[in-house]
């Protein structure tokens, strides 16, 4: 098996890559038992320190924390991808007054980091006389965010379609909105279904930033046991728990979007078009959000 | 625009502590990012398992909660005690080690588009593994990875904010202390917003210019 880097190895590379294989192993051994030597010398597993995490009413709350996290990552993902598909569609109007200032705002929101945005809305707004809860100030300003970077991807997957199938669909007679909703975008969205759904993976990871705002999840209700002396300031368990927790919750929908991938593309009517919109982009789906990124970044 | 003028002397320690932070972050992450892309694309099984578990593991955290571990977690085990060093270090090293995992996937990514062929066709002339990589397959692998390895450091630029929830001075905690001199919030957080899309436009244009510059000839 030759790769680009690497020929297939002779006795001597075989040896070298063993040697470096055991080098691997002892810097891993090396860190993770310098963190479990100072978990054990700080007393991070003593029963006292994890004592807060066998009363149910913690659990109750850590339970209400995760559903207020995925409170806010359900509604700012169907509204990001409702407004990424309003901006797509404004960006690949065929008039110019409307191209541009829709161009204009996908530019603009995708420039602004998220959390300054929450802070527009939750600390800003007041000033001009709107106030909000912390959680529209969430899912606003995530909506904004990843509606903007969702509508590039979708533009990207309209654009990278074969010309034929818009001539195809003006020639049986339908007209614009007709071509875009019953030809290109069921393509488009097919294809470019990977790059979405690793977005929404990142709307999910980025409800996290409603801590800084005093949004009631799970990083926040970490902060908040983990300050409690009574049950002896657990803030090193409660990240764990809590990193766990979040870990596992991307994971699932990582795992959901790879099933619903492969079942799209076992779908015969779908092979074609897939493969010729995955062709330019190498990689796997990892680096297709990069390529995808990097496609709508004003190039 | 007094806004700015009257408090220069917030601004610019603000601007300052988001240029330490993307600058230091992004060195921490290209060092480490390289060293783990190294590790994904190596022959040593290990090496490749232990780069994949980082970088999913990273992945899949909210860079929040990155931050969170390394600003409230850390200290404890390490018994620092907090100061605004401290706080500026551990910042620095939580957005590198998280930026380090996109910085390796664009590493991956561009080394895995040079075809294979390339590097055949240089074996079979009897060309040395190191001039295989020099003048083969990592000229070809550059040109490939600068406009993502750019756009990764566009996303590191705007999480700098994050900082600001941990008390690192940098342009997002800009409200924060000029709330305190009675200046209107929502005219500073305009500002900041304004900052952030010309330094994000700089960006934009350096990678238009490099991807210009470095156009593969295939």
């Amino acid at each position: 098996m030759s790769s680009v880097l690497y020929d297939v190895p002779g006795p001597k590379a075989i040896v070298r890559n063993r040697v470096l294989g055991v080098l691997t192993i002892l810097v891993v051994l090396a860190v993770v038992g310098f963190f479990v030597w100072r978990l054990a010398d700080t007393g991070q597993f003593t029963a006292q320190k994890w004592s807060a995490f066998t009363y149910t009413n913690v659990w109750i709350d850590i339970l209400k924390a995760t559903g207020a996290t995925l409170a806010a990552f359900a509604a700012a993902a169907v509204g990001a991808l409702a407004l990424g598909f309003l901006l797509a569609i404004g960006r690949l109007s065929d008039h110019r007054w409307v191209r541009w200032p829709f161009t204009a705002v996908i530019e603009v929101f995708r420039a602004i980091p998220v959390l300054v945005f929450m802070f527009l809305l939750y600390y800003g707004f007041p000033v001009i006389g709107i106030r909000m809860e912390p959680y529209w100030a969430v899912v606003i300003a995530l909506v904004c965010y990843n509606g903007s970077v969702l509508a590039e991807v979708i533009r990207a997957g309209v654009e990278s379609l074969p010309r034929g199938q818009a001539e195809a669909g003006y020639a049986i007679g339908l007209r614009k909105a007709g071509v875009m909703r019953l030809v290109l975008l069921p393509q488009a969205v097919r294809a470019m279904m990977p790059v979405i759904i690793a977005q929404l993976v990142v709307t999910l990871k980025d409800t996290a930033l409603g801590f800084v705002i005093t949004y009631p999840e799970l990083l926040f209700y970490a902060k908040y046991i983990g300050a409690q002396p009574s049950v002896g300031s657990p803030i090193v368990p409660a990240t764990i728990i809590v990193g766990v927790i979040y870990i596992a919750l991307c994971l699932i929908l990582s795992f959901v979007a790879n099933l619903v991938e492969k079942r799209l593309r076992r779908s015969p009517r779908v092979t074609q078009v897939a493969a010729a919109a995955q062709a330019p982009q190498q990689g796997g789906t990892d680096t297709e959000l990069i390529v995808a990124q990097r496609g709508g970044s004003g190039l | 625009m007094g806004v700015i003028t009257d408090n220069l002397d917030i601004w610019s320690e603000a601007l300052v502590g988001t240029l330490v932070l993307f600058f230091a972050g992004g060195a921490l992450a290209l060092v480490l990012g390289i060293v783990v892309g190294a590790m994904r694309v190596s022959p040593v099984p290990i090496a490749r398992g232990v780069g994949t578990f980082y970088v999913s593991a990273i992945r899949n955290t909210p860079l929040t909660l990155v931050f969170f571990a390394f600003v409230f977690a850390l200290p404890p085990l390490l018994g620092l005690r907090l100061t605004g060093d401290v706080s500026l270090t551990l910042g620095i090293c939580a957005l590198g080690i998280y930026t380090a995992t996109y910085v390796a996937e664009a590493i991956r990514s561009g080394v895995n588009t040079v075809p294979v062929g390339q590097a055949e066709a240089a074996r079979a002339l009897g060309l040395t593994f190191g001039q295989v990589m020099s003048l083969i397959v990592l000229p070809q692998a550059f040109r490939s990875v600068i406009p993502p390895m750019v756009s990764v450091f566009i996303a590191l630029l705007k999480n700098t904010t994050v900082a600001a929830g941990f008390s690192i001075v940098n342009l997002g905690s800009v409200r924060n202390y000029l709330s305190e001199r009675g200046e209107n919030a929502f005219i500073v957080i305009l500002w900041i917003m304004v900052a952030f899309v010309a330094l994000v436009l700089l960006l934009s244009w350096l990678q238009r210019t490099l991807e210009n510059r470095w156009r593969i000839a295939r």
